[in-house]
């Protein structure tokens, strides 16, 4: 080994490098909300009682699960502007792993729900309460909270998939990676750096994560 | 029984069945259920398991749908629409086997969820009547506690202010103490005893014979699915009519 480490062009890079960590993680919280809002809906349209729903959800989560990311990325950046639709690629990012977090969301939060007891349901229904209600006020956080680890392990593997996104040059942080390094030829010091850097993002993610569900699901349980 | 006859609305029955039929499939889970309940009037309702009698009180708020008969709740015909159920399910209070309190909400918000998203209370009237009937089934030093720091006994009483914070016009009770160990049985049917001495209209699914001498107008007994026999319980204990009638006390009570 006569290779010589140089970190001078990551240092150099360095501000460029903390930017796109801000831009990995704005990708991630969006792409992670997103995919709780169709998570929870497509849970809801799930339990409808008119079929056609239930199968639009069914064919959407088997579409997206048996998919590559990429392909999907590259559907709405490269395939959408031929009908019209014309994305940057951070708001593609942002909803491509909305949509893909969102369909594994769907079948974690739908496990969550039947894992709450029948008797939640009936003593909601009993007090007059809508089935909707039931559902929001009754159902929806118990069954989070039975899911939790699943779902913020789904969150994370959601974060590390952002780096997908630079092939659709995103800002984020491997494709700025990918710029220092092609100027600088310094691949190990580059990607070691970014290495490190996917780790302390992956880190505040799970502090973020225990730090909601300490406040969230507080609540005693048997 | 109709010890209060000073409105209209008395001379009807708060609850009556006709003719109710129900069917899981092939197997016929209610038959020909004909029964009326009077305001104020208390029902023991008791026979074997698989008998049919939690279907019987959970087709009266509509928990369980039933093909034929007719329902009516405090004057209001239980239809199949959501209208009326609703209607029905705000008049009628239910007491559940497994208490099936709200495990992220407190004591007091298990309370105020359904006064205030289903009737319509603002926070401080909900708060108020939580703490009323709180107090009244003699809970209200836990109502900042959630379910699980609760015993089975307080869980079912706290369960029992949650139905009554509807101000319902009767109470349905589905085994309420089946799930309770056996030094707790005795707080709820003490809650129980004291709701019915105050003139509220009952339903209760029980096994506890002693709760039925002492509160019970009449005793329904059922067998597969239809009333075999009802009688006030003096009647009922020391002379019952019917074969299957006999066989059932005499597991029950152990005197064979």
């Amino acid at each position: 080994m006569n290779y010589t480490l140089d970190f001078t062009p990551v240092i150099d890079g360095l501000p460029n490098l903390l930017w796109a960590c801000l831009g990995t993680f704005t990708l991630a919280i969006c792409g992670m909300l997103l995919a709780i809002v169709i998570g929870i809906g497509g849970v809801i349209l799930r339990q409808s009682p008119l079929k056609p729903l239930r199968w639009l959800v069914i064919g959407f989560v088997e579409l997206i699960r048996n998919t590559p990311f990429l392909v999907q990325i590259f559907f709405i950046y490269f395939a959408l502007p031929l009908a019209g639709i014309r994305l940057d690629p951070t708001p593609t990012a942002i909803i491509a792993l909305g949509i893909n977090g969102g369909a594994y969301a769907i079948e974690i939060i739908r496990g969550g729900v039947q894992s709450i007891s029948k008797g939640q349901m009936e003593a909601g229904l009993a007090l007059g309460l809508h089935k909707a209600q039931v559902f929001r006020l009754i159902i929806l956080k118990p069954a989070l909270r039975a899911i939790y680890p699943s779902l913020t392990s789904q969150f994370i593997l959601l974060t590390l998939t952002t780096s997908i996104a630079s092939a659709i040059s995103a800002y984020e942080l491997t494709s700025v990676s990918q710029r220092i390094e092609s100027d600088s030829f310094r691949s190990f010091e580059v990607y070691f750096t970014v290495t490190a850097f996917y780790l302390v993002i992956s880190w505040v993610m799970m502090r973020i994560f225990a730090l909601f569900s300490s406040r969230y699901f507080s609540y005693p349980v048997r | 029984m109709n010890q209060t006859i000073n409105s209209a609305t008395t001379t009807e029955p708060m609850i009556s069945l006709s003719g109710v039929e129900k069917w899981y499939g092939a197997f016929k889970a209610l038959d020909n259920i004909n029964m009326s309940v009077a305001k104020g009037e208390k029902i023991v309702l008791c026979g074997p398991s698989g008998s049919g009698k939690s279907t019987l009180i959970r087709c009266i708020n509509h928990l369980e749908a039933y093909q034929k008969g007719d329902i009516h709740v405090g004057g209001i015909m239980l239809g199949h629409g959501s209208k009326t159920i609703d209607a029905v399910r705000r008049e009628v209070g239910m007491v559940f086997q497994q208490f099936n309190l709200f495990p992220h909400l407190t004591v007091l918000q298990n309370c105020m969820l359904a006064p205030m998203r289903s009737l319509g209370l603002d926070k401080a009237q909900a708060e108020d009547r939580a703490r009323t009937l709180l107090e009244r089934v003699k809970i209200s030093e836990q109502a900042e506690k959630y379910p699980a720091q609760l015993s089975g006994g307080q869980q079912q009483r706290v369960a029992i202010a949650r139905a009554l914070c509807m101000r319902p016009k009767a109470m349905l009770f589905d085994e309420p103490t089946s799930a309770l160990d056996p030094e707790m049985v005795k707080e709820v049917l003490d809650t129980m005893i004291a709701l019915a001495e105050e003139g509220m209209t009952m339903i209760c699914v029980t096994h506890e014979m002693g709760f039925a001498r002492q509160v019970a107008d009449r005793v329904i007994f059922m067998a597969s699915g239809a009333i075999v026999e009802e009688a006030p319980p003096a009647e009922f204990f020391s002379n019952p009519k019917h074969e299957r009638t006999r066989k059932f006390l005499g597991e029950i009570l152990g005197r064979h």
